[in-house]
């Protein structure tokens, strides 16, 4: 397997080349994040965040994996491990905490990326699968963070279960009896939490397998670019490896600085205090919230108070589930042929009120379903399937784009190339497909 | 055609959900809005400084020490601790005799089974043996205190917002009910009223009162002193690891940031290094370079 535009891969020993002819490995390497990938030179931090991504999932799996080794899917056990983990297993409080806080940075470095895809349009042809399979991944996350929150069998971790499979049973006629599959039961219990446990340590292993399909897609027409202009020459791009491996390498510092600050000092600031109470069906937390990273949605779920034709609940489900399935049509719903908000004046005014939109629906998603907030949510619920299906459809036939630049070495360096181009760039290089 | 479809199903969640906004609205402004009696006399834990505050606070022994005296003069009679070991108190500064003594001295002992006839029975407490329950099922616990359960305290301080300062002014937060509480809110019979719990009325009777306990290293036993050791004992109980951790935490962000200076000094050597240039005077904000990206920048049209 290589890619259409990596540069050729010439082996630089003898054992190199036994190794490429035999299995191309060292080609895969070189043409995928290799001095064979040729991207786009004017690439901002925002493109850090796909790698980081990458690295936060790394840091799920291996602490993970290890937590595994010493947690006991059993509900009359199971929250005790957890505190077995904490106190006596050989730094075994480090392992929980990078796993509890890494999800929550994995979140926060995948939202970025999604954002940044959102307002540099890198949904557009000709990399909508690369969005798609983005967006399959997210769910993923989304379904793996949900069942590893369940496992410590806390008072939170009890009531989400119940709260989030319940959203199963708004459905119709097949509902009840999807939840009942769901839990294994009309209840969490036993039969959930070890179904979970299972469940929460085979999908990341999923999520790296679409990883690799929304990689390789990303390598058919190459990584977009702050500008949207697509790569028209060899004076357009810079090799992967060193230029983007040594930018992600302090991207890569700056996360885990942050990580290990979180971690170290501040490590059940993002958790929920109940979750430090065993799970106790008889008891009912007085506000029972879904981990930060759901907010938006849990917002959205709350904001359909009232049946209309359908019972407000089920609304609440098909709008929850409708505001991340109405992404997958983004590249059709939007499809203007300027890719970058850069050149998109209109367009960046609405992504930065969609911006504002989503921060207030995970404020109110965050805090009790009273008024004024549920008010609130219905408001900035309005705005987000306005933007999405009525706003940016409309921009794309209407709006005035400016003028965009000829080519990305002239946006960057204009007019400089000899002084500033690299060195290594004077050998022939293939042009971007498109 | 998808945009023609978008845009109809767009306007349809808008309608359904602007639905939901005008009853939502309607309501607000016809319903009388009162605000709960719980919002109204609840009371915030006090200020409460603890030398294991911020990121370079580390646990006082002493008034550990002082704290689990409190716990097992006051506390331990209904409130387990059922995820700390006797050998954890070695964290306190007690030494390998004085937790043999203390485990083999506790007051309840723990089930066991008889060697000669395998009946249950129970033996004294081992330094490896965690703290007992003090009732030995929840019916049992339940009964003896009026049907409320009292929580194991191992977590406490993390199971609560406010954590230790929380503990502290819960256990001196007691005072009779205020003149203006409604009725229905007053305490039953078997309850106290204590504006720091969430529902005000708690089934803790006060559990501290002056000089209940005499410490061994002379501090005078008031009750918010009592209060104050007992928390920061139970801050311990649930986070044992914290000066380890913030230790550990020290450690790797010196390091963090040192590679990830070295990582950024390797970032723009790449990018705009060379034998004869400097790394320091060509990276993003050389004046030069930032004087030519605006010029750029203004160029292409892109604002700011």
């Amino acid at each position: 397997m290589s890619f259409p535009w990596a540069e050729e891969y010439r082996p630089k020993s003898g054992f190199t080349r036994w190794i490429d002819q035999r299995l191309p490995l060292p080609r895969l390497v070189y043409g995928a994040v290799g001095g064979g990938y040729p991207v786009p030179r004017n690439l901002n931090y925002f493109w850090n965040f796909g790698v980081l991504a990458g690295l936060a999932l790394t840091i799920q799996i291996v602490t993970g994996i290890i937590l595994a080794m010493h947690y006991v899917p059993y509900d009359q056990a199971a929250f005790r491990s957890v505190e077995h983990i904490m106190r006596d297993v050989n730094q075994g409080w480090l392992l929980r905490y990078l796993h509890a806080n890494g999800a929550a940075f994995f979140f926060i470095v995948t939202y970025i990326h999604i954002f940044r895809g959102l307002y540099y349009g890198s949904y557009k042809a000709p990399r909508e699968l690369v969005w798609m399979l983005g967006l399959v991944i997210l769910l993923l996350m989304m379904a793996t963070a949900f069942m590893g929150y369940v496992l410590p069998w806390g008072q939170m971790s009890f009531w989400a279960s119940k709260v989030i499979t319940g959203l199963f049973g708004a459905i119709p006629l097949v509902g009840e009896p999807v939840q009942q599959w769901l839990l294994g039961g009309y209840a969490p219990d036993q039969p959930t939490l070890n179904r979970f446990f299972s469940l929460h340590y085979l999908l990341p292993f999923v999520i790296a397998g679409v990883i690799i399909l929304h990689i390789w897609a990303l390598h058919i027409p190459g990584s977009s670019n702050p500008t949207g202009v697509v790569v028209k020459g060899p004076q357009d791009t810079v090799p992967f490896h060193p230029y983007y491996t040594a930018k992600d390498g302090f991207g890569a510092g700056v996360f885990l600085i942050l990580l290990a600050a979180v971690v170290f000092f501040a490590p059940n600031y993002i958790g929920h205090t109940d979750n430090y109470i065993p799970a106790n069906p008889l008891s009912t937390p007085s506000h029972i919230v879904p981990e930060w990273y759901f907010w938006p949605f849990y917002a959205i779920l709350r904001a359909f108070t009232v049946d209309f034709i359908l019972p407000a609940k089920l609304w609440g489900v098909i709008a929850m589930f409708g505001s991340i399935i109405l992404l997958f049509f983004l590249p059709w719903l939007d499809p203007s042929p300027v890719r970058s908000g850069n050149y998109r004046p209109r367009f960046r005014q609405f992504f930065w009120i969609l911006i504002l939109d989503i921060l207030v629906l995970g404020w109110c998603g965050g805090l009790p379903a009273e008024e004024p907030y549920v008010m609130i949510s219905q408001v900035a619920t309005m705005y987000y399937f306005a933007h999405f299906l009525i706003i940016l459809p409309i921009l794309s036939w209407t709006e005035r784009t400016l003028p965009l630049p000829a080519s990305i070495s002239e946006s960057v360096l204009h007019g400089e190339e000899a002084e500033a181009a690299p060195a290594d760039l004077s050998g022939v290089r293939p042009a971007a497909a498109e | 055609m998808i945009r023609l479809l978008g845009i109809l199903i767009g306007l349809g969640f808008v309608a359904v959900a602007g639905w939901s906004l005008a009853w939502g609205v309607g309501a607000y402004v016809t319903e009388e809005h009162e605000e709960s009696v719980e919002h109204r006399f609840h009371k915030e834990p006090r200020d409460i400084a603890y030398s294991f505050d911020g990121p370079l606070g580390k646990y006082d022994h002493r008034q550990l020490q002082r704290g689990f005296q409190v716990y097992k003069e006051v506390c331990a009679s209904c409130h387990g601790l059922s995820y700390v070991a006797f050998r954890n108190l070695h964290d306190l500064g007690y030494g390998e005799e004085e937790v043999k003594a203390i485990a083999d001295r506790w007051q309840v002992p723990v089930p066991s089974v008889d060697p000669k006839t395998g009946e249950a029975s129970t033996r004294k407490a081992l330094p490896a043996d965690y703290f007992p329950n003090p009732y030995p099922s929840e019916v049992a616990a339940r009964a003896a205190n009026g049907n409320a359960l009292p929580p194991d305290l191992s977590l406490i301080t993390k199971a609560r917002h406010g954590g230790p300062a929380y503990v502290a002014s819960l256990l001196t937060g007691y005072s009779n009910p205020p003149a203006e509480l409604p009725a229905d809110s007053r305490p039953g019979q078997g309850l106290y009223y204590n504006p720091i719990f969430p529902n005000l009325n708690i089934a803790m009777p006060p559990p501290l009162r002056e000089g209940q306990v005499s410490y061994a290293d002379g501090t005078n036993p008031t009750v918010p002193q009592m209060a104050e050791d007992v928390s920061a004992f139970l801050a311990w109980t649930a986070e044992p690891k914290l000066e380890n951790r913030r230790a550990a935490g020290w450690a790797t962000l010196f390091f963090l940031i040192f590679a990830t200076i070295l990582a950024y000094l390797a970032y723009q050597n790449v990018w705009h290094g060379g034998a004869s240039r400097r790394v320091r005077q060509t990276g993003p904000l050389d004046p030069e370079n930032m004087a030519k990206n605006d010029e750029a920048k203004s160029d292409a049209g892109i604002a700011g």
